[in-house]
């Protein structure tokens, strides 16, 4: 905090606490009144009973405040803290301040506050395991490690494109449920391993370490800046998923035919060089449309494939809103994270236009998505039912609101990204039950 | 774990805390006002010396277990945990009458020699919950496994442990006035 910056800020305080040398050893503190004349500041003389106060150059000066909140606890918390030279004697005594820090939560909030705390932890920690011997290492149960280092819940993500998939099969009159298993067992495989070898490769190129504002929709599962997993255990992780994937996939091809063979490949390769060197898609503003096709064609398309053992276009007009939708979810979650991406060389779509034009993206790519809808349906390509999948336009026009809202306010931001997330999700889910709802209708 | 006054006194290394001890009970030598001070207390302001000699002072929750002033630290904010490991004098201030809904309103300032007690910083901190959740209600849904995944590291903590030797106590919060002085150290010998 700026010295100018913290004198201007004193007078929102009731009083301060001058805290001096006292005799032993022990810092003496004491409340007092105060006023800031000409960047100094005028105390009021205060009493410590014997040992008096006497001029010092090693005193500071500390207001704080915080509102208490009944039941709950308190918040409004700001404090500065001043140091510098006391001048005791006379009616009122003079302090003059040479430096200051300090927190305010309306400025930097609390969350941020702990992230940018993280390298004095990790100092805390190097240093009680040199005390002990032995490493010491913050605890996390290996089942909540897992979930965090995963990102688990995004796995709607996957799931939503298999079951689209899965539904069209079924419209067409395929379905087996073993193959469906597998298919759903291989397709989250890959998207696991995606999301570790993200956390990975942003961890090596130093995305994550400067990303100060990571919420749980973005900026990784920051395990790895935590501690919680080693490096070579998430490398170890997602190589693990990878090998699950590729012979997940390498079986579903033996079984459906070779027209699958492209379409795993390309799913795979887009998958891992999505963060990693030395294609790193996502730094070069490919990272939006990866998602699309990964989430979108490939898994619905992949997944109808597996079924029927052919291409379709009703599969492919139906992954279009999905894909958009789940493109959706990164494009916005990249707003929070703009910042840290920029600094890091990650030029995102968000990083490379402007707030305006984002939102505006946004706006275009959500009708797009219901267009397609409408337009399958119109054409006859979709079974009518699936426009029920528009009842979601709500959820779309409350996640543009909060995201024009609250574009440079993280925390107020994470609400409206997951609305973005459930936008995909239920969409989708509404999708799948169309199709199956054309399924009766048809009969 | 530096130097720990309280044992070099011989107290026991940490009693069980809970809620409602007052200083009639267990220690007579703290003054009634300053235990009253002390439970009501949302925000004290814990001044340590630094590893130049100088102050650095952070607000913190204190907590009274009936002998010891008591606070939890996050590993995140840990600067004021070595702080008191290279040396274990610290000031506490109680003067904030929003943050000390203590009524009457009085102010004080107890000076102490800390500990930090690290060598759970996952569980041992638990001790003082009951304390800490007395003062902040919110902290109970806070704690538990999927709340925690958001910042695991604040939930890494220690306990500092202030042994209290002198009070100083303004009346009605008037500092202008002279305090009253006790010294809990000459009490306890």
């Amino acid at each position: 905090m700026k010295l100018g910056d913290a004198l201007a800020r004193l007078p929102g305080f009731s009083h301060a606490v001058l805290i001096v040398p006292d005799e032993g050893g022990y810092p003496l503190s004491v409340a007092t009144s105060f006023r800031v004349v000409d960047g100094s500041v005028v105390v009021t003389p205060a009493s410590t009973g014997q040992r008096a106060v006497r001029d010092t150059v090693e005193a500071r000066l500390v207001v704080s405040h915080i509102r208490p909140y009944p039941g709950v606890g308190y918040d409004q918390r700001r404090y500065i803290e001043l140091s510098g030279a006391l001048s005791v004697g006379g009616s009122a005594w003079r302090f003059d301040p040479q430096g200051a820090r300090g927190w305010d939560e309306k400025d930097l909030s609390f969350p941020e506050l702990c992230q940018r705390a993280l390298p004095q932890a990790r100092r805390y920690l190097a240093a009680l395991s040199t005390e002990r011997g032995h490493e010491v290492k913050p605890q996390m149960a290996a089942g909540w490690r897992f979930f965090l280092a995963t990102r688990l819940p995004f796995l709607t993500a996957t799931i939503v494109p298999v079951f689209l998939g899965l539904a069209a099969a079924g419209y067409d009159r395929h379905f087996s449920l073993g193959l469906a298993a597998l298919t759903l067992l291989g397709a989250m495989a890959v998207h696991l391993g995606l999301n570790v070898a993200n956390d990975v490769f942003d961890t090596l190129s130093g995305v994550d370490d400067v990303n100060f504002t990571p919420t749980k929709f973005s900026g990784g599962s920051r395990v790895l800046q935590y501690g919680l997993v080693s490096l070579r255990q998430m490398m170890t992780l997602a190589a693990v998923f990878y090998v699950v994937a590729i012979i997940v996939g390498l079986v579903l091809v033996a079984i459906s035919g070779l027209g699958l063979l492209w379409l795993g490949v390309a799913g795979v390769l887009i998958s891992y060089f999505y963060t990693a060197p030395p294609l790193r898609l996502v730094h070069r503003g490919l990272g939006e449309l990866c998602v699309a096709l990964g989430f979108g064609p490939i898994m619905v398309l992949g997944t109808y494939f597996v079924q029927t053992g052919h291409y379709a276009l009703r599969p492919l007009i139906l992954s279009i809103p999905v894909a958009i939708l789940v493109m959706l979810i990164l494009y916005a979650n990249e707003v929070p994270d703009r910042f840290a991406d920029a600094k890091a060389g990650k030029g995102t779509l968000v990083v490379r236009l402007q707030p305006a034009a984002v939102i505006r993206g946004y706006v275009a790519a959500v009708a797009v998505a219901y267009l397609v809808v409408i337009a399958g349906v119109a054409f006859g390509i979709l079974p009518w039912p699936t426009l029920i999948s528009l009842l979601t336009i709500p959820l779309a026009y409350q996640t543009w609101k909060g995201l024009k809202a609250h574009y440079d306010s993280p925390y107020q931001l994470m609400s409206y990204l997951g609305k973005n997330v459930n936008l995909h999700l239920y969409t989708g889910v509404l999708l799948v039950i169309g199709v199956l709802l054309g399924i009766l209708v048809r009969r | 774990m530096g130097a720990s006054p309280a044992g070099e006194v011989g107290v026991p290394a940490l009693s069980p805390y809970h809620e409602g001890v007052t200083s009639a009970t267990v220690v007579a030598s703290m003054p009634e006002p300053v235990v009253d001070l002390l439970n009501k207390a949302l925000v004290g302001e814990l001044t340590v010396i630094d590893r130049n000699g100088g102050f650095r002072t952070d607000p913190l929750i204190p907590l009274w277990d009936g002998r010891h002033i008591l606070m939890t630290s996050s590993i995140l904010f840990s600067r004021k945990l070595e702080d008191i490991k290279r040396n274990p004098r610290v000031s506490l201030s109680l003067s904030d009458p929003v943050g000390v809904p203590a009524q009457p309103f009085s102010r004080a300032t107890i000076q102490g020699d800390a500990r930090v007690i690290d060598d759970d910083l996952h569980q041992g901190w638990y001790r003082v919950l009951p304390l800490w959740e007395a003062k902040e209600p919110i902290i109970k849904t806070l704690i538990t496994p999927m709340q925690k995944l958001g910042l695991p590291l604040f939930w890494e903590r220690a306990i500092i442990e202030i042994m209290p030797r002198r009070v100083l106590w303004w009346p009605n919060g008037d500092t202008t006035r002279d305090p009253e002085v006790t010294d809990l150290q000459d009490a306890s010998t």
